[in-house]
């Protein structure tokens, strides 16, 4: 979010909390963030695509309301009314293409004809009503939209996809393939959208899904404080808060919001931006050539990242914190953990948990319930490895987040054995508090440049140039 | 105990804060521009910012004359007793368009290592890329504060017409400098010059100056990766050729031949040598391209016709001649083919070339 996305949200959001206080609280967030998905979404050269898109999304997470809701809540008649009125919104927005350039503000583009919406709304009621009236709710539909998300998933972040992706999509819309790029088709949010579906839908599977109208899971899905860049709140959790009687903006609250906006305000727009200036990308990778000065930029980077996205989580805290939303930390400061472990538990803690919850636990439990289980030591390095690698692959299934998923799996591996191994050694010899304050900073330098040089397969493109670098930054040329 | 926080006040107390800040800012416009990184934390720079493409060339165009200086190599060299300390000002052709910085003239002449008087000749890149002699002179006012011991003013026509002067942001940016080279050394300005961007009060504050504010720190953090890489433009693999074929094609700006001293910025040249002072001057006409494409017995080049530019170095030899000024005519000892993509632009060759044949005058002016 740019600088006055994120203006204009906390006013409209501090204006709302102040003036109507619980009056049309929840209809605000839902209505908010349905616009929010449209506004923020950027300009995609295949025609149509930034308007469809958001409209993708919205039409997912119905679905997947729909098959992840119980019978009773989902004949609701109050679910037809939100229904009715979020596909109002988005018909409205659509109608803005009859407005003068100027004032189109909502979207990238100018939306497209209002027919085509209107098929593709007609074409999700009818399915709707066709999976309501046809059969019973079973476990294949959960199966089904399991697949489908992660498929999805899957055709975004895997590069030869996305191109045959938006080959598609350009013949479909007529226009020439001649300039056809990976970058064409940008989901804003379905990275987000995607963790919050799949943990509702095994959560439907393992009987912990609670009860919600289809306004409650479109605005969970979509909340637009953290639409685009976390935290992943969790579905119960956030309920809590949404139900919660509120009684307006206290001076407290206020202050409190204010003050977490303005640090994140100051981590993302002050320091952050600075930072990027000098930190590294594919451009200086191959441009530096002194040790110290790849020490410099590789540093940058870290930090860089680090207030990027740990500004974001400030201010999408403090946004839902003005409108009665608590929503949960995500980073509690990472770069000051002695070792990898306790890194990953306080960096990007929602996703780390999310993926502990719905990947780590379960297949641990899986490898444990082997009639031959396979030795510790393996099992710990099996499940780090591939839960590592699927949280590179969050970001991209490239070879160098692999390597970066690699890296961090078998850190932890690694530090799982060694901590195995020598912690009564090290609880024997730290037994006072300057050795265990040695221990301590020394744990935290080695962690920190651990992540540090991870941070390099992150950062570039390409497996040969991050080696180039790593090699750099031990006086290799 | 905790004290209430009473909001009212917080928010009064904060604007007044505010508001006293940017006041104070708008009042004190002394010298922020001289603090910087370079020259302390990272060397200084081996020419003036300047660059349109921050992300790749790790550099920024800014119209601090102070903050441009302060990032300079020039602002951290102490001069020496053995240093014969030379400054040359001109425009993109001396800054080194397309030129890393060891192969722009001032990079040609240090790798020469000259020896003028018994002292080692170090020469300083003190060309800006926009063609006045306005801005040449309101860049030499600065330079002479670090005591150069000749001063090389690279130039060429279409610095001269008098429209010009004053419409390159850099001056049109400064104008309070220029106004005061117009007190001190007679610098001929119009009062009412529509180029200057004249700043209002509020213009002066923190707010409304953000944008000098941003390039200013933004400078100081591009000095890391000017450091780190000693990049400071971006270089291209492939760029497009000067022009060599033209139109029939004899104008000239609105000047009618013959050209005479009244059409052109005498005066500016005139400031200039009063500026420097005592210190010894050499004029130079700068090479240019002397294209053999279509119509080239009308243009010499994309800049000049034919008529215009002969006129012009008439003009400059007697001008030159009066006024016992030190002149160099330079403009066809370079070959077409050591030009890149502008017709006063050289190659490294070219740059060698021209080099050479100036570092004999270096050497005969050091007393």
């Amino acid at each position: 979010m740019a600088l006055e996305n994120i203006l204009i949200l906390a006013a409209a959001s501090l204006l709302w909390a102040a003036t109507f206080r619980n009056h049309g609280r929840t209809w605000f967030m839902l209505i908010a963030s349905v616009v929010v998905i449209f506004w923020l979404q950027p300009a995609l050269p295949i025609r149509g695509a930034d308007f469809f898109t958001p409209i993708a999304t919205l039409v997912l997470i119905v679905l997947t309301w729909f098959i992840t809701a119980d019978d009773a809540t989902r004949k609701q008649r109050k679910n037809i009314i939100i229904l009715t009125i979020v596909t109002g919104v988005v018909l409205l927005l659509n109608l803005t293409r009859f407005l003068p350039t100027d004032f189109q503000l909502l979207t990238a583009s100018r939306p497209p004809q209002l027919e085509t919406t209107l098929i593709i709304f007609l074409i999700t009621g009818l399915t709707l009503l066709a999976f309501s009236r046809l059969t019973r709710f079973s476990a294949s539909f959960l199966t089904f939209g399991l697949v489908l998300t992660i498929g999805l998933f899957l055709l975004i972040k895997i590069p030869a996809l996305s191109l045959w992706l938006a080959s598609f999509l350009r013949t479909l819309s007529g226009q020439s393939l001649t300039n056809v790029s990976i970058n064409d088709f940008r989901w804003l949010g379905f990275s987000y959208v995607a963790f919050r579906l799949i943990h509702t839908i095994r959560d439907k599977q393992s009987g912990r899904f609670p009860s919600v109208d289809v306004g409650e899971f479109i605005t969970y899905v979509i909340f637009f404080p953290a639409f685009t860049a976390g935290p992943i709140d969790r579905l119960e959790r956030f309920i809590k808060d949404l139900r919660a009687p509120f009684s307006g903006l206290n001076l407290e609250t206020f202050y409190s919001a204010g003050q977490r906006l303005l640090l994140g305000l100051f981590k993302k727009f002050v320091i952050a931006d600075a930072l990027a200036l000098i930190a590294l990308n594919d451009s200086n990778a191959t441009q530096v050539t002194s040790t110290f000065w790849m020490w410099v930029i590789v540093y940058a980077y870290a930090f860089q990242i680090y207030f990027d996205f740990s500004g974001y989580t400030d201010i999408a805290l403090a946004i839902a914190q003005l409108l009665g939303i608590k929503l949960p930390e995500n980073f509690a400061s990472p770069y000051l953990k002695p070792n990898l472990t306790q890194f990953w538990n306080n960096w990007h803690m929602t996703l780390t948990q999310w993926f502990r919850a719905y990947f780590f636990n379960p297949v641990t439990r899986w490898l444990r319930s082997w009639q031959k289980p396979m030795s510790i030591p393996m099992m710990i390095l099996l499940t780090q490895v591939a839960t590592m690698l699927l949280i590179g692959f969050w970001h991209g299934v490239t070879w160098n987040f692999t390597l970066w998923g690699l890296w961090h799996g078998l850190g932890l591996f690694i530090h799982n054995r060694w901590n195995d191994a020598t912690k009564a050694k090290a609880a024997a010899w730290a037994i006072t508090p300057a050795r265990q304050a040695a221990l301590n900073i020394s744990g935290i330098l080695l962690t920190f440049h651990f992540v540090a040089i991870g941070w390099i397969f992150f950062a570039l493109s390409s497996p040969v140039t991050s080696w180039q670098v790593i090699l750099r930054l031990f006086g290799v040329n | 105990m905790k004290q209430e926080i009473k909001p009212l006040n917080v928010l009064i107390k904060g604007l007044l804060l505010f508001a006293l800040f940017n006041l104070v800012i708008a009042a004190w416009q002394t010298g922020v521009g001289q603090l910087s990184l370079y020259n302390i934390l990272y060397p200084g720079r081996e020419r003036l910012p300047f660059g349109e493409n921050p992300k790749q060339s790790y550099n920024l165009s800014l119209f601090d004359l102070d903050a441009m200086f302060a990032s300079h190599v020039i602002a951290g060299t102490p001069k020496t007793d053995d240093e014969f300390r030379v400054v040359i000002v001109g425009d993109s052709s001396v800054w080194g368009t397309l030129l890393k910085p060891e192969e722009t003239l001032a990079g040609q002449l240090n790798a020469d290592t000259l020896n003028a008087c018994g002292k080692t000749v170090r020469t300083y890149n003190l060309g800006y890329p926009t063609i006045s002699l306005t801005k040449d002179v309101m860049l030499l006012s600065y330079a002479v504060q670090y005591n150069p011991d000749l001063v090389i003013w690279m130039t060429t026509l279409d610095a001269f017409p008098l429209e010009k002067q004053t419409s390159t942001p850099l001056v049109a940016n400064n104008e309070e400098k220029v106004r005061e080279l117009a007190t001190s050394y007679g610098l001929r300005v119009e009062a009412d010059d529509s180029n200057f961007e004249v700043k209002s009060f509020w213009q002066k504050t923190f707010v409304g100056n953000r944008r000098a504010w941003a390039d200013f720190f933004r400078l100081q953090i591009y000095g890391v990766m000017w450091s780190a890489t000693g990049i400071d433009q971006v270089y291209p693999s492939e760029y497009e050729k000067a022009q060599t074929d033209f139109e029939t094609d004899e104008s000239y700006h609105d000047l009618t031949a013959p050209l005479t001293e009244d059409d052109l910025a005498i005066n500016a040249l005139e400031t200039g040598f009063r500026v420097v002072g005592e210190t010894p001057m050499l004029l130079v006409n700068e090479p240019m391209l002397i294209s053999s494409g279509a119509n080239s017995d009308i243009r010499y080049n994309f800049f000049y016709p034919r008529w215009a530019y002969d006129d012009y170095r008439e003009i400059m030899t007697s001008l030159s001649e009066r006024n016992d000024w030190t002149y160099v005519d330079f403009w066809d000892i370079v070959p077409a083919n050591e030009f890149t993509n502008s017709a006063i632009h050289l190659t490294p060759a070219g740059e060698n070339m021209l080099a050479e044949n100036l570092a004999p005058y270096i050497l005969e002016n050091c007393k």
